[in-house]
């Protein structure tokens, strides 16, 4: 039966059963263990997205690899064959078959991915002012970079300043990320946000933490020479334990809160420019 | 007649000039007085003294090599020779020389040694990666090694094929004599040799650590080694913008006769349509640098939010350009690819004009989508949707160039020469790089992978996998065309399968170390990946290791043990190989005609009368 | 092969010089690359260590070939050098004793004015307990990020007399002695650098000195 099939009609078939076998190792395997984690809604959102976008690839890449492969085998010939190939200019229907096929993924992905943005915001940072913003009550964070440590402001608690990073759970969590100076980039991995620390600039990005654990911080701009050492865990715990921790900081850092600024979504503090 | 030479202009002598300009630079930067660079006392950092240094030394550079001389004789009213040392035997490379197939080795071999220097410094960095902590004992070198390494690629490759392989074979594929601008041809190789030692001398004042992208404010906080950073970017540019408009000129006005738009070869397309991109978006660059010099020396804040300026100025210029600057890197790769695949499968290109849209196609969106590169940033929300439908629309163009590779293999008789092999190995490579970049543009994936090693493997996979191994088919295929020794393809196969099996192993985890979190341009990551990252590292050196194969088999083939090069080795039916090898001076002795089929390859196609009539040169020293 | 007479013999000749011409060349600038300052290592003085440190406003020609770079000095065998990477022991305890010579830079968080991670919370300021200094009037920080270290330190008056030109500088110039003591966690690869905008000329006060390792940042191996 193989011997009797065209070339196409092989590498169709080849395709199709390599598609096959792909497609669940995509769902059911790789797709669940994709970062970065369903710890928080946009992190689950990012899980999602990131299967979709494994399962729309997996036909055109089970195709070109398979073609390829064939085409190497099929097709060659030794060195010394100086036969000439078949006079094929072109096929128009494969053409349009693959424009229409392309283009049809693509604006899929886009569309979707469009979706996935505007529901959650998906973790990223929105700048001042979000697109996508949830309802409800947000308890706002504020994450200031500097060269080269993060510092966490809580303005619904005093506007206490910490050195680290804990949130309560099941909580939808605003964090307003600015810099003091050069460009940072505030990214906690396990709960799926990443935004750029810009100074003057307050960039928000939404998250609704579901389960408690730590999670890393790390920047993800390069600030120049401790860039690489600019990591820290940060925390998601229960709402008493949330409570307590914020008491107890607020007690801890009693003396510097009388120091600080009055809260603010950006600072400029001296020197500015050139110091000296 | 020996002394003459010596001291007449060439490249002994502009580095003597170079000198000097650069030692007067410095002394008159030191000149200016007063209390707006009343810091650089405080410093010690006199970046207007290194900047003069920097130009004057170029100046110098350029003066020695004779470039005035055109243009200092025409004021004197003195008849200057139009052809400089085109027949000048050996020394002729080691100084101004318009001919373009002398300026295409010059630039193999001046690109070659900076690529060399860029890949010493990857190894250092992955030496760097075995442990999850800095061991680098100098702890400030590792971000002016990773700013060396990919600034150095960047502005090396984006002349990478343009200038050996288009100025050599591209005037000779539309049966031009010489660019239309050889002089200005000769200046762009030799900008870009003075951009990459400036470069280099970064090391000396403090090194830069900004990566390739200069983002500031951190530009403007760093040591003078920042300024070799801005030199460096400024001549790849201005050569960038130079070689795009001579590229162009080039194609458009001295085509022969019969060589109409719908016939020009596969590869001029590839270079025609980054030469747009050069020409258009190395000025982006320039004016983005301009800026920052100012910021560094006069104190403006064009990027200083508290003097009214933004790093997102900065950020949106640069990207402006950077964004087309990697499909600059990657168009002239699918050009050769589009120009072998069908000497080795023995058919026509498949769907020319579908791959000249893709092309051209992609020549156009890049200018829609650098805001991808900014997703995160927090500037223009609104408008992401915008930038993910853009980036996401370049997968069309794109798959263009695949079909079109694919359906040119289809049916035909495939010899898996080493040409082929980089070839076909593009396909791979460039398939997963494309793929990787659809989890970047899109913005819920783009929040964990920007920034992360995932998109520094994408990007490799695309620019390392899909132009370096062009750039290795081209030298396969074409060097023995432009020196006249063949290349020993044993060891071409084994350089081919040591750099595919090791450049998989090392940017294929790579993917996955980004997926699991780790940033890129850091010293530190997580404990538990050291394991991959010892794997990669160790792949990255057999990736070294397997340059090293190359560059032996490279020079004893062509330096020490050189086996003459047949015409017309591969049996291509292309131009150039129906002239002798080396090609003669002059290329031509009548301009040649071309027929109506550039790819006449294909059962029954021989019989057409289609191919070029072509008068070789007769000169061949 | 008959390739290598005559002419090919020579060719061949050339390409090893220059083969070695280059492999000396890479060999110096991987040598210059990563070689690095020989990390100081405090003799162990019983269950701890003793840092003898100084701060300056201007490093001076001696030690640097930026003379007006601020900077971290330590005593090292009674001399003054200018040595950033330090080698300590695990879990110990290390009494540092800090002479600031420098003025006032200020902080740009205010936060960081308050010491934290210290054995006590308290360190002292010419023998007087503080945990906290006016952010303003702070000349650098001593950090540790990764042991969650910071110690402020308090910059002399604008108006001192006897202010210390170029370093190393002495006890009769116009100073504060800062003592507290931390203690090193586990093994491993830790930083330490200044958080106050105190390299005079850059922007944000941060370039320079406060990104080069040497002057205000550095590293502790502690094993």
């Amino acid at each position: 039966m193989w011997s009797s099939w065209s070339h196409g009609r092989r590498v169709a078939v080849l395709t199709i059963v390599v598609t096959i076998i792909l497609l669940p190792i995509m769902i059911f395997v790789l797709g669940p263990n994709m970062p970065p984690g369903k710890n928080t809604d946009v992190g689950k959102g990012q899980v999602f997205d990131n299967t979709v976008l494994l399962i729309v690839m997996t036909p055109f890449t089970a195709f070109i690899l398979t073609y390829l492969v064939y085409a190497a085998i099929a097709f060659r010939v030794p060195d010394s064959d100086s036969r000439e190939g078949a006079h094929i200019r072109g096929h128009m229907r494969s053409q349009i078959i693959w424009l229409v096929t392309t283009t049809a993924a693509v604006l899929f992905l886009a569309i979707f991915g469009t979706a996935e943005l505007l529901s959650t915001g998906a973790g990223g940072g929105q700048g001042p002012k979000p697109i996508t913003k949830p309802g409800g009550t947000v308890l706002p964070v504020q994450v200031i970079g500097q060269q080269w440590e993060f510092t966490f402001r809580y303005p619904t608690y005093g506007g206490v300043e910490t050195a680290q990073l804990e949130i309560p759970v099941g909580t939808q969590i605003a964090f307003h990320v600015t810099s003091l100076d050069a460009i940072h980039s505030f990214w906690a991995y396990q709960l799926g946000v990443k935004a750029d620390a810009n100074p003057g600039v307050d960039n928000v990005a939404y998250v609704k933490p579901k389960t408690t654990r730590s999670f890393d911080i790390r920047c993800a701009e390069l600030c120049g020479l401790w860039h690489g050492y600019m990591f820290d865990t940060g925390y998601v715990v229960t709402q008493s334990q949330f409570t307590t921790w914020i008491a107890q900081q607020q007690r801890l850092y009693a003396k510097s809160m009388k120091d600080l600024p009055p809260f603010a979504y950006t600072y400029a503090p001296d020197p500015t420019f050139r110091a000296g | 007649m020996a002394v003459r030479k010596l001291i007449g202009f060439n490249l002994l002598t502009g580095v003597v000039l170079g000198v000097i300009g650069y030692i007067v630079g410095w002394q008159l930067g030191h000149i200016p007085t007063g209390e707006s660079i009343e810091y650089f006392g405080d410093t010690g950092q006199n970046d207007i003294a290194m900047f003069c240094a920097y130009m004057l030394g170029v100046i110098g550079f350029l003066v020695g090599l004779g470039f005035a001389n055109y243009p200092i004789q025409r004021m004197l009213g003195k008849p200057p020779s139009l052809r400089e040392k085109e027949t000048g035997g050996w020394t002729r490379y080691f100084g101004l020389c318009t001919d373009h197939k002398v300026v295409g080795i010059q630039y193999l071999v001046g690109i070659g040694v900076f690529i060399f220097i860029g890949g010493l410094n990857a190894m250092l960095i992955r030496y760097e990666l075995l442990t999850p902590n800095q061991h680098l004992a100098n702890g400030n070198n590792y971000l002016t090694l990773v700013g060396l390494h990919g600034t150095m690629m960047m502005g090396m490759m984006t002349s990478g094929i343009l200038g050996p392989v288009a100025n050599y074979f591209v005037p000779i594929m539309i049966g031009a004599r010489r660019m239309a601008f050889p002089r200005i041809e000769a200046l762009t190789f030799w900008l870009l040799m003075a951009a990459g030692v400036i470069l280099m001398t970064a090391l000396a004042f403090g090194g830069f650590p900004t990566g390739w992208t200069g983002y500031e404010p951190l530009a403007d906080q760093a040591n003078m080694g920042m300024d070799a950073y801005i030199c460096f970017f400024a001549l790849v540019g201005l050569s960038m913008c130079l070689l795009g408009l001579n590229m162009l000129a080039t194609v458009i006005t001295m085509r022969a006769p019969g060589m109409a738009w719908g016939r020009l070869p596969m590869f001029v397309w590839g270079v025609v349509s980054t030469a747009i991109l050069m020409l258009l978006a190395a000025p982006v660059l320039f004016s983005a640098l301009l800026m920052e010099t100012l910021d560094r020396t006069a104190q403006t804040g064009f990027f200083n939010v508290q003097a009214g300026g933004s790093p997102y100025l900065w950020e949106n210029l640069f990207w402006i350009f950077g964004h087309p600057e990697v499909y600059i890197l990657a168009l002239p790769g699918m050009g050769i690819l589009l120009e072998i695949l069908p000497v080795f499968s023995r058919k026509p290109v498949w769907g020319y004009r579908l791959a000249v849209t893709g092309m051209l196609g992609i020549s156009l969106l890049s200018w829609l989508v650098w805001q991808h590169h900014i997703f995160v940033s927090g500037i223009n929300a609104d408008l992401r949707p915008f930038y993910m439908l853009s980036t996401e629309l370049i997968s069309l163009p794109t798959g263009f160039i695949f079909i079109c590779a694919l359906g040119t293999l289809w049916a035909g008789r495939i010899r898996l020469t080493v040409p082929m092999l980089f070839c076909l190995a593009w396909i791979f490579n460039f398939l997963i790089g494309g793929l990787s970049g659809v989890f970047l543009s899109d913005v819920p994936s783009d929040v964990t992978t920007h920034g992360s090693f995932f998109s520094m493997a994408h990007f490799h996979y695309t620019i390392m996998g899909g132009l370096i191994f062009t750039f290795f088919a081209a030298i396969y295929y074409w060097v023995p065309k432009m020196t006249g020794y063949e290349i020993n393809e044993f060891w071409g196969k084994v350089h081919f399968w040591s750099m595919f099996i090791a450049f998989n192993s090392t940017f294929g985890p790579l993917l996955v170390i980004g997926f699991l979190g780790q940033p890129r341009r850091v010293v530190t990551y997580p404990g538990f990946l050291q394991g991959a990252n010892e794997w990669v590292s160790v792949s990255a050196f057999v990736l070294g290791a397997s340059m090293i194969v190359f560059l032996v088999n490279f020079v004893y083939s062509q330096v020490i043990a050189r086996v003459p090069a047949a015409a017309n080795p591969w049996g291509s039916k292309s131009i150039e190989f129906q002239l002798p090898s080396p090609v003669p001076v002059h290329n031509f002795d009548r301009i040649p005609t071309f027929g109506p089929d550039p790819y006449p390859y294909g059962e029954g196609a021989e019989a057409a009368p289609s191919g070029p009539v072509i008068a070789p040169a007769r000169h061949t020293k | 092969m008959s390739l290598l007479v005559g002419a090919g013999r020579l060719r061949l000749a050339g390409v090893l010089v220059v083969a070695a011409a280059i492999a000396a060349l890479i060999a110096a600038y991987v040598v210059f690359l990563t070689h690095g300052p020989k990390p100081y290592r405090p003799a162990a003085t019983g269950p701890a260590v003793d840092l003898t440190l100084q701060t300056v406003a201007a490093v001076g020609p001696n030690l640097s070939p930026n003379e007006n770079w601020v900077s971290y000095l330590i005593q090292e065998n009674g001399k003054w050098t200018r040595s950033t990477v330090w080698t300590l022991p695990a879990n110990t305890l290390v009494h540092v004793t800090l002479y600031n010579y420098d003025g006032q830079s200020g902080l740009r968080n205010p936060f960081l004015a308050q010491a934290r991670g210290i054995v006590g919370g308290n360190f002292t300021v010419d023998g007087k307990p503080m945990s906290h200094i006016d952010p303003d009037a702070a000349s650098h920080t001593f950090a540790i990020p990764q042991f969650n270290v910071i110690v402020p330190i308090l910059g002399i008056a604008d108006d001192a007399k006897n202010q210390c030109g170029y370093a190393p500088c002495d006890p009769s110039m116009a100073h504060y002695k800062i003592q507290f003591t931390f203690r090193t966690g586990k093994k491993g690869h830790y930083r330490w650098q200044c958080f106050v905008p105190c390299a005079a000329g850059f922007v944000y006060g941060f370039g320079g000195p406060m990104q080069t390792i040497g002057y205000m940042d550095g590293f502790i191996n502690v094993v």
